[in-house]
């Protein structure tokens, strides 16, 4: 099988891929396709297998079976490859609240190997992008919970990735930063052409930011389609939170393990 | 391996700046060293309880100190790395291109400014107290390198701890049931001459020993280096790649 072409055109495309923790299978033979230049949402209620999905894509875990190719390149196989044509907000705020916004900036360009003259410049670009120019400075934690959240960013589109990875991206943000962060993110999609791919349990965010979304349920695709879509075809008048409720199983807010609920809790806290 | 350097440079660079800006840490570190020298050191060498040959107690006991310095800082260096995890800068790190190895060594150059520092507290401690320490700048030198190595070592140690209990309370009781031991396991405050035959095998197995015998004969004036400088730097270089090897392996698990 040729590894790096077979994805027809696909940001994203994967192929059974499953995942187990002892006996609890977290994510049972999914397969999508996302093509380059989509803004996609991955649904589901705390424990639905969101993360554990985001982790195999981006090389943090290994599948137990199944497969996947992320811009081209399989996961297993070419993770170095994968590794170079991606970026990542973890749903943690993982920006240095030691260092500078800078700084911050300054160490992901050179682990992401940003020849010497070019850093400084895609640097100013990134923080221009993300309206954090005038606070570059300062240390990250001074920064509101938004201005984190857009360092973040800053700091996954220096490397001018293809697709960007964002686990839940606006948790514990007030409804001002979210949408700071939405517009953001349509404009890196605008702009430079980046396919995004978010976890979110936050229904408006599905509808106003993914051109298309999945509900996994129980580390299962239960639907893929587009929020228009998914809502017309549960009848008129359905909102996207009955269009959670019905694939998702009518857990919201449910599930999830405790040091979830203590991760997520952190980062609320860090945040406010 | 250009890019190894680079990589490694940027993690280290990054704590550097940190260690810099907040510099609490250090001055908290400082504290049982002195305790050690001043107190306990001089209470021992009033008793003469303890044979050390020409050199007086608390000279002798003053690069065990050090090494104990090193120990002691480094050991807990898991501690911040299972932060980092909670924190996610693990998981960033490591989707990032850059190569594993660099980002473990990169920890392991860093831990080495914190054993720096301890250096020249000690330095001063000693100075002060008038221990006759050697202040040739090679043998000054020498000293500086061994504890770079020493912090590269235990503080990739302590990773491969963070790795394997990945929780900040299991490190804790852990990092407290390696270090006394292996403290005094070790020939840091007392010759191993000293010792029962058993106890004597475990301080031979004890990487710190090795530190501390290089320290010994660089540190201080009249110090007996017992092994010989090239069987120590074999041992310590020896644990240290092969520690490296094993934190490469495992570092990557915390952000499973």
């Amino acid at each position: 099988m040729n590894t790096t072409s077979k994805s027809d055109g696909l940001a994203i495309k994967t192929t059974e891929l499953t995942r187990r923790f002892g006996n609890l299978t977290a994510v049972d033979h999914v397969n999508l396709g996302i093509p380059y230049g989509a803004i996609f949402g991955l649904l589901g209620a705390n424990g639905a297998g969101k993360s554990t999905v985001i982790k195999m894509l981006t090389t943090l875990l290994a599948p137990t079976s199944g497969t996947a190719e992320v811009g081209g390149f399989n996961i297993i196989k070419f993770p170095a490859e994968v590794r170079g044509r991606i970026g990542y907000v973890p749903q943690l705020l993982s920006a240095d609240g030691a260092l500078t916004g800078y700084e911050n900036l300054r160490l992901s360009a050179k682990l992401y190997g940003l020849p010497r003259a070019e850093r400084r410049v895609r640097i100013d670009e990134a923080l221009n992008f993300m309206g954090l120019t005038d606070s570059s400075q300062k240390l990250a934690k001074t920064y509101s919970g938004g201005m984190i959240r857009r360092l973040e960013l800053a700091q996954a589109m220096l490397h001018r990735p293809a697709i960007l990875f964002l686990d839940e991206p606006t948790i514990g943000l007030d409804p001002v930063a979210r949408h700071s962060v939405w517009d953001r993110l349509r404009d890196l999609k605008r702009d430079y052409g980046m396919t995004v791919l978010i976890t979110t349990h936050d229904m408006e965010e599905a509808e106003a930011l993914c051109d298309e979304l999945a509900i996994l349920h129980a580390g299962r695709v239960a639907v893929v389609g587009k929020p228009s879509e998914l809502r017309t075809r549960l009848g008129a008048g359905a909102t996207m939170d009955d269009v959670f409720v019905h694939y998702a199983g009518g857990e919201l807010g449910e599930g999830g393990d405790f040091y979830n609920a203590v991760q997520t809790r952190r980062t609320a806290q860090r945040l406010g | 391996m250009k890019r190894f350097l680079r990589e490694s440079a940027a993690v280290a660079e990054v704590e550097l700046i940190k260690l810099i800006r907040d510099p609490t840490e250090i001055f908290s570190r400082a504290v049982q060293p002195v305790l050690w020298l001043v107190v306990f050191g001089q209470v021992l060498a009033h008793a003469r309880g303890i044979y050390t040959g020409e050199v007086g107690y608390i000279a002798f006991i003053t690069p065990g100190i050090l090494a104990q310095s090193v120990l002691f800082s480094a050991i807990f260096y898991g501690i911040a790395v299972i932060w980092e995890r909670d924190l996610g800068v693990v998981h960033k790190l490591l989707v990032s291109p850059a190569r594993r190895s660099s980002l473990v060594f990169g920890k392991a150059v860093s831990a080495g400014f914190r054993g720096l520092v301890q250096a020249a507290v000690i330095y001063l401690i000693a100075l002060v107290m008038h221990i006759s320490i050697r202040l040739e700048p090679l043998a000054i030198v020498g000293v500086l390198a061994t504890v770079l190595l020493g912090s590269g070592l235990f503080s990739t140690f302590s990773l491969i701890i963070a790795c394997i209990v990945k929780t900040r309370e299991r490190f804790m009781g852990i990092g407290q049931l390696l270090t006394m031991p292996m403290f005094f396991a070790s020939n840091a405050i007392y010759p191993l001459d000293l010792m029962p035959r058993w106890l004597r095998i475990v301080a031979q197995l004890n990487p710190l020993t090795y530190l501390v015998d290089v320290l010994r004969g660089l540190m201080i004036a009249g110090g007996e280096n017992v092994h010989g400088y090239g069987v120590d730097f074999a041992v310590l270089l020896g644990a240290f790649v092969v520690l490296l090897m094993i934190a490469v392996r495992l570092y990557p698990t915390l952000a499973e």
